[in-house]
């Protein structure tokens, strides 16, 4: 009998490494810088479903507010970058 | 029975967190790459977040879990939209096999607002669709 705890070890876990080590051939191959931006955002929040599956795991609640945080700072970069990529056109 | 449900709910999470990442790799152009995602990684964290909501047998745990998803689903179209938006303005060219442009000429160059007149539509400039596959790539 497979128990949940190995399941997230040993499947969900991979997963979502594999999917981050996707991403970052896009992070280093984008064209443009906008390619970028937006592997640099899907890299932080599947970041924040790994914080989630490792607090399941490691029966640790306390992760989930850093799970927040990285939301919060996801979207002011990508805002940000956005904002000032923009802006950067206009010079 | 709870661990099948939660086995369950991991597993479609892990599994379109995944298909986003292999969409952002194989999609031929930014815009696709975006659509692509936005959406699928949105989906893939808030069950991952939902099946932490109901391992902890605590209502802390479950209020911080929906105040994540509700941040995710509020904020990640807004930045989307943002990046595509400067991606557009600063000419990220559309994929080789682009059928319709709608925006094309419609933006103003110096104000960047939207003009949505349809004789403005006449003079605006062709839209801005890649030559070959390798431009987008």
């Amino acid at each position: 009998m497979i128990t949940l705890e190995a399941y997230f070890d040993y499947v969900i876990l991979p997963i979502l490494s594999i999917s981050v080590m996707l991403v970052f051939i896009r992070l280093f191959k984008g064209p443009a810088v906008v390619d970028r931006v937006v592997a640099l955002d899907l890299i932080i929040t599947i970041g924040i479903g790994i914080i989630t599956v490792y607090s399941i795991r490691s029966d640790q609640q306390v992760f989930l507010d850093v799970a927040i945080i990285l939301a919060l700072i996801a979207f002011l970069g990508t805002v940000a970058f956005a904002y000032y990529i923009e802006k950067q056109k206009d010079d | 029975m709870i661990d099948i449900v939660l086995a369950l709910l991991s597993t479609a999470g892990a599994l379109s967190i995944l298909f986003a990442s292999i969409g952002i790799l194989r999609m031929p152009d930014f815009y696709l790459r975006l659509s692509v995602t936005v959406k699928a990684s949105t989906l893939g964290v808030g069950l991952l977040l939902i099946c932490a909501a109901i391992m902890f047998p605590d209502v802390s745990v479950t209020t911080k879990a929906i105040a994540i998803v509700f941040f995710l689903i509020i904020t990640a179209p807004i930045g989307a939209h943002m990046i595509g938006r400067a991606a557009y303005f600063t000419g990220t060219p559309l994929w080789k096999g682009t059928i319709a442009d709608e925006l094309a000429g419609m933006y103003d160059e110096e104000t960047h607002t939207l003009e949505s007149e349809e004789e403005e539509r006449d003079k605006g400039d062709a839209p801005n669709i890649a030559e070959t596959e390798e431009e987008t790539k």
